[in-house]
This record gives C-alpha cells, sequence and structure tokens, in this order.
C-alpha cells in the first residue's frame, strides 16, 4: 500500500511522540490527553513524568511508550527535576557545550502529584520562572494507588479513602482551584483543557510550548475505572464536564482571561453527575449545593473573562 | 603557581565547585551548609562562574533539579547538611541508581530533635546506603581537592556515580585555613569536560526512570552494588593522578604514626586533627598508640582497613553518631563485621562522642584511649560507651 499523507486546515498531525501499546485501562481519557498533548508538543521536547497512572503504563521496563526524550524519577518532583533540565540546557548552550535548539521541557503530572504533594515543587518552578511547560493530567484522585480522593477530587464523589456511608457524602471537601493558584505565580500563560475539546487542547499545548517562561495546562481527564463510568463514555463525560461549567475552558495570557467556549446555556450538573458511579449516592439536596456553587463560580469565570465566550465550541 | 592563602574553608569549597566548571549549581540554604551556596550565588553573579544558579524552594528540589541538570549532561554541584539531607533522602537513591554524577558537599550537622545547628555525623550516617560515593575529609585542603577529584571520578564512564564530600559543619566549613587553591589550567588538564554517554536528547530519544518488575529490579540492584565496589579502584586512580599533578596523597585509610602501634584510635573528619596532637602526646609518654583516619567511606576500604589493622591488639573506634537501640556507633559495628572473619582481629572497642557539637579535646582522646585499652583488658557492660556524657 502506498503511503499517503493528508495536508490542510483542520487535519491533525500524524505524529505520536507517545506511541500506541501502552497499558491503560480501556478508555483512559488521561492517555488520550497525553497523546493530544505529545501531538501538539512534538519531537523537539524532554518530557518530565512523575510517578503516577501515566509513568506506570507508559514504561514497564523493557518497553517504552515514548519516542521523545523521557524521564520518571519521583512522585512529587517533576516540576524540580524539570527545573534543572531546563536550567541544565540553558547553562549548556550559553556554554557552547550543547548547540542551541529550543528544546521544550515539559512536565506531566497527575492531580495529586500536581496539587497535594508536589505542589511545593510547582509552586517553585513557577515562582522561579523556568522556561518549561507543566501538565496537570487531572483525574481527580489518585488512581494509580487505588482511587484514593486528592485535593482535586469534587465535593460528593465517593473515592477509597472519602468513602460514601451513612455518615458521609463522600467527599466533604471542594475541589481546589489549581489554575487560579498558577495564575496567581504571574504566569505568563494558563489554560485549562480536556480532550473532548481535542483541537482546543492542541492549541493550548502548542500556545504553552511557543510561550517563553512557564505555562500551566490543566486537562480534566475521563477515568472511568476511577469515576464508574462506561468505557466508551470517556468522551461524553468530558463534554458534559464542560457542558455543565462544572469544568469550564478558558485560558489565562498574561493574566488576561479567555472564556474558550460561547456556551450561551449551561446543562444541568445533574446530566454529568448521572454519568458515573461516583456520584451515584447523591441525594437532591447535594446536587443542588452542587448546582448553585458550579452556576456561581461559572459566573465568576465569565465576569473575569469580560464576557461569555471567544470562538464557538471547537471540539 | 597555585599559592597558599587563608581562606574560609567553605569560600574555598565553592571555588573549587567553580575551578570545576559546573555548568549548574542548586540548591537551598542550611546552616552551616551556606557560606558555600552564598559564596557560589555570589561567582555566578559576578560572572565569574559561568552556570545556572537555581534558587530552589527546598532540598528536595534542591536535589531532583540536580537530578534532571545531570540528565541533560550538566556538570551538577550542591552543597547541603543534616535536616536538608534527609529532606533529599528519597531523591539520593534515585540519583546513585539512574547513574548521575554529581557533587555534594555535607556540612555535617547533628540530626534534630532537639535542634542543633553544630557538628557530629549523624546526618551523613542516615544517608549511608544510598548508594552514593562517600569521602570524609579532614581539612579545608582536602575538601577543596576531593571536589576536584570528586568530578572525576563520579564522571568516569566506569562509575557514573554521584559524590558526596563530608566535611565537619563549623569545625570545618567557618573557620580560616591556609589552602592552595589549583590553577584554572590544572584543574582543567586533570578534569576532561563532562560527557554524559546517553543524555535527554530529543536528536536521540531515551527513556530514563522505567518501571522496574521482579523480573529486572534484583539485576539493576546488584548491577549497582558491583559498579559501586569497582568505583574504589577509580577513586585509587583518580587520586594516584592527582598527586602526580598537584602533589596531594589521598589514600581510603590514612595511617599517622602507626609503626609498632598496638593501640589504635580510629576517626573521621575533622577530629583527626585533634586526635594527632593526642597521639603525639601519648607517643612521647612511651604509648604504643597510632591514629586510623578513615576517608573512603563508600565504597568501604575492606582490604586497606585489614591490612592497617592486622598487628594491633586493640582498636578503639569513635562514631559521631549513634544507631538507636543497635549496635550504637554505625562505624564501629561495620568495622566490627569487616574484621570478623579475619584469624588474626584486634579487639574492637566502640566508642560514641562528640555529638551535637560537643568538644573533644586533646586530653579527650587520650581519656578515650586509655577506657579503650582499659576495656580490651576488663571488659565493659554495654555494648559501646559514650565519652563524656553527664549521667
Ligand atoms: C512520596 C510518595 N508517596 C506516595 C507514593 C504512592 N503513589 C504513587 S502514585 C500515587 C497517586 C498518583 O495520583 P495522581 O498524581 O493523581 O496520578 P494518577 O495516578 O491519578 O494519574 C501515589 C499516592 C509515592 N510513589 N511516593
Ligand atoms: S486508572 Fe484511570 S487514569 Fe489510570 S490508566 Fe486506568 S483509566 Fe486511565
Ligand atoms: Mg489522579
Amino acid at each position: 500500500m502506498m503511503a499517503t499523507a493528508v495536508h490542510g486546515p483542520g487535519v491533525i498531525t500524524e505524529l505520536e511522540p507517545f506511541a500506541p501499546g501502552h497499558r491503560a485501562c480501556s478508555g483512559c481519557g488521561e492517555a488520550l490527553a497525553v497523546r493530544l498533548a505529545a501531538k501538539a508538543i512534538g519531537n523537539n521536547a524532554i518530557i518530565v513524568n512523575a510517578t503516577g497512572c501515566m509513568e506506570v503504563v507508559a514504561s514497564p521496563f523493557p518497553y517504552t511508550s515514548w519516542r521523545i526524550p523521557w524521564i520518571h524519577t519521583l512522585f512529587e518532583n517533576a516540576a524540580a527535576v524539570a527545573s534543572g533540565a531546563e536550567a541544565g540546557l540553558k547553562a549548556l548552550e550559553k556554554k557552547g557545550k550543547r548547540p542551541e535548539r529550543n528544546i521544550k521541557v515539559v512536565a506531566l503530572a497527575g492531580d495529586g502529584g500536581t496539587s497535594d504533594i508536589g505542589l511545593q515543587a510547582l509552586s517553585g518552578a513557577l515562582e522561579r520562572g523556568h522556561d518549561f511547560v507543566y501538565i496537570c493530567l487531572d483525574n481527580e484522585a489518585y488512581m494509580n494507588t487505588g482511587i484514593q480522593r486528592s485535593s482535586a477530587t469534587p465535593y460528593g464523589a465517593s473515592t477509597t479513602t472519602s468513602p460514601a456511608g451513612k455518615e458521609s457524602l463522600g467527599q466533604v471537601t471542594w475541589k481546589k482551584n489549581l489554575p487560579a493558584i498558577a495564575v496567581a505565580h504571574d504566569i505568563p500563560y494558563v489554560a485549562t483543557a480536556c480532550p473532548s475539546y481535542h483541537r482546543d487542547l492542541m492549541r493550548k499545548v502548542t500556545k504553552a510550548v511557543e510561550t517563553p517562561g512557564p505555562a500551566y495546562i490543566h486537562i480534566l481527564s475521563v477515568c472511568p475505572t476511577g469515576w464508574r463510568c462506561a468505557t466508551d463514555d470517556a468522551i461524553k463525560v468530558g463534554r458534559l464536564a464542560v457542558r455543565t461549567g462544572i469544568f469550564p475552558l478558558y485560558e489565562v495570557t498574561n493574566g488576561q482571561y479567555k472564556m474558550s467556549l460561547s456556551l450561551t446555556k449551561l446543562e444541568p450538573v445533574e446530566n454529568y453527575l448521572k454519568t458515573q458511579g461516583r456520584f451515584r449516592h447523591l441525594t437532591e439536596d447535594t446536587i443542588k449545593e452542587i448546582q448553585e456553587r458550579v452556576t456561581r463560580e461559572y459566573n465568576k469565570l465569565v465576569e473575569l473573562a469580560g464576557k461569555p465566550g471567544g470562538e464557538t465550541s471547537s471540539e | 603557581m597555585a599559592k597558599r592563602e587563608g581562606l574560609e574553608v567553605s569560600v574555598a569549597v565553592g571555588d573549587a565547585a567553580m575551578l570545576s566548571d559546573a555548568d549548574v549549581v542548586s540548591a537551598y540554604p542550611i546552616t552551616p551548609q551556606t557560606h558555600i551556596v552564598e559564596h557560589l550565588a555570589e561567582l555566578v553573579a559576578n560572572g565569574e562562574l559561568k552556570a545556572a544558579y537555581i534558587p530552589v524552594e527546598s532540598e528536595h528540589s534542591a536535589m531532583s533539579a540536580c537530578i534532571g541538570a545531570s540528565a541533560v549532561g550538566a556538570r551538577t554541584f550542591t552543597a547541603t547538611a543534616a535536616q536538608g539531607l534527609e529532606l533529599m533522602h528519597e531523591v539520593l537513591y534515585v540519583a546513585s541508581a539512574m547513574r548521575f554524577p554529581m557533587v555534594m558537599t555535607v556540612a555535617n550537622r547533628a540530626l534534630s530533635a532537639p535542634i542543633s545547628i553544630w557538628g557530629d555525623h549523624s546526618d551523613a550516617m542516615a544517608v549511608r546506603d544510598t548508594g552514593w560515593i562517600q569521602i570524609f575529609v579532614e581539612n579545608g585542603q582536602e575538601a577543596v581537592d576531593n571536589v576536584i577529584c570528586g568530578f572525576r571520578i563520579g564522571e568516569d564512564k566506569r562509575v557514573l556515580l554521584p559524590v558526596m564530600i563530608h566535611l565537619d559543619g563549623f569545625a570545618l566549613t567557618h573557620v580560616i585555613e591556609p589552602i592552595e587553591l589549583p590553577d584554572k589550567k590544572d584543574v582543567d588538564q586533570f578534569l576532561p569536560p563532562f560527557k554524559y554517554p546517553l543524555p535527554l536528547d530529543p536528536e536521540k530519544p531515551v527513556t530514563m526512570g522505567a518501571l522496574g518488575s521482579p523480573f529486572i529490579y534484583t539485576e539493576v540492584k546488584w548491577g549497582q552494588e558491583i559498579n559501586l565496589e569497582k568505583a574504589k579502584s577509580v577513586t585509587l586512580e583518580v587520586w594516584q593522578e592527582f598527586d602526580k599533578l598537584f602533589g596531594r596523597k589521598y589514600s581510603p585509610i590514612e595511617q599517622y604514626r602507626t609503626e609498632g602501634a598496638k593501640t589504635l584510635l580510629l576517626t573521621m573528619g575533622s577530629y583527626s586533627e585533634t586526635a594527632m596532637v593526642a597521639v603525639d602526646k601519648m607517643r612521647g609518654d612511651g604509648k604504643e598508640v597510632g591514629l586510623l583516619k578513615l576517608r573512603l567511606w563508600r565504597p568501604f576500604p575492606y582490604e586497606e582497613l585489614r591490612e592497617v589493622v592486622k598487628d594491633a591488639d586493640t582498636l578503639i573506634v569513635l562514631d559521631r553518631a549513634i544507631s538507636f537501640g543497635g549496635p550504637g556507633g554505625p562505624v564501629c559495628s561495620e568495622i566490627k563485621a569487616a574484621l570478623y572473619e579475619e584469624k588474626k582481629r584486634p579487639r574492637i572497642i566502640g566508642f560514641v562522642g562528640g555529638l551535637g557539637g560537643r568538644d573533644i579535646s586533646m586530653a579527650g582522646f587520650e581519656e578515650i584511649v586509655n577506657r579503650g585499652i582499659e576495656i580490651a583488658r576488663t571488659g565493659s557492660e554495654r555494648e559501646f560507651e559514650i565519652y563524656g556524657v553527664r549521667e
């Protein structure tokens, strides 16, 4: 068969720095997020991966899913290892010990590795202004160790360490707002993304890679195993998270907020919650409580952006 | 020509990293290491050292950033002490297992609690098994020389391991000593540029730090062990070459007035200086006492130890750390194990002393030796005795 390549606007690159054949569960939204991000990152990059699902599924020795240089060391230090790699490359290039190639260092970490145990290292790296991209793969719990809650687990979700029971509705705290924490570091670029909106995701990653200085991207990554949803539903569930306003897509360029989609009306949160077993136990009252909070938070964001959205959905 | 001048040891250590042309320095301040990293920051700020200085937010990140820098092929230096070294703990294992050369000076200090900024070796002993090459130095000159040798040893293709240089906090870091800083051109001749065999590079992608299943983990660890053992001969080779170029000799265990000595005292680090004076005094009094200074702590110099103690009746080991509820001094317990199979070996008497900056005077060393000789004759009720404690 003759190999043909198609070019044109809207055609996605066939580049796959993250190769197929990894060991993620079927229907894993996080692996999809990595695949799409890797396409946008391209070949001229070094990946620094924190311990977590994506590290484990991609590197069982002697196999690797990575066609570009990749390093994993520990759980909480991806931002620090990336800092060293970036500073090392720059120093060597400046001293003429390595040719100048504009290699981008990209850190990948889960929500646990980012918003809990790795928050200090992330804050340090953002504050110091390293020229790198940090991507948080948020599947809203410690999935690699068996679905334990993290500070990114949403209110009401049942996990193995925030189980719903007679005395508890599951997670009793609201999801920590990591993008806002990143924005508070006054870095040039922050964005949220979801693989259900793949073009939007790739555009944002490309922009992050092209931005000099630190950039932070927070990707909601549906985990059918941990969220207890159907394995062929990751795209649908991600889309609902966005359309209900539970996970709004936006970007913040030099402090300027911009909504990524113009949603004239949000879908009720219940449409999203009912797709997943982790919320099955929620009462009408709790769902109402969640709805109120989501509407309030979404409106705050729209206000920050000044208007409801930019170009229409580019799913 | 290099000339001797009065320098604060910390400043000289920073200068040694500069002479070694470090590309990246990543460090977090902690007493008594601060003067080293402050000096390096200054050297970078003044353009005297062409390096990236990463003022990280913790020691965990300091060591992690060193790994990142080393992985892209940068010559990397850091320094820490006590709590900082402990905060790095899990990262230290990764640096050695993933074979990243770098040099770290540890300004040895007691571990909390109670918080103490003063010197002992409890920080060093807590990282004994991290797979690093570890060298204890006795004075500022040794510190300078071994930072330079450290890069050469660690970066040798047969080794590729990180190197820790232990120098006593305050007792060494904060004193001014006559030190000869080698000339840059001589250092350049001695220390070739760092060429990491397979750095992270998009031109030649590698996967580093893959998941090790039971199928491979044992082999990785065994490889690490064999490799660290082999690092000893490279260390000896580098020290010899250093001697040829700079005229200063280093050996895994240095002997001081050990000819015909029936009693040997073994110390590490800066204590050896006072211990030498004590030995001189005892020799003057007609006692057959000699001193062993253990310099190469990892890889442990088994043959050298067996050789230097074979004619002694009593070996007194002074530890500056306690392995609680166990054998007492970690160094002493290793030495006992190392000599256990020897047909002829000295009685080995363990003391712990000099904790948290408690000084041991010349008279103190004499007391330790006398008590050691007495225990060798009459025995002790304890596995080890602690010197100078108020009960
Ligand atoms: C210091 C440390 N503590 C705990 C762990 C165990 N651990 C490994 S991965 C992980 C959870 C990862 O969660 P997250 O970062 O959200 O990534 P995910 O697996 O969900 O993609 C934990 C708790 C560890 N490896 N290191
Ligand atoms: S547990 Fe979830 S995130 Fe991890 S591989 Fe499976 S589906 Fe993906
Ligand atoms: Mg997670």
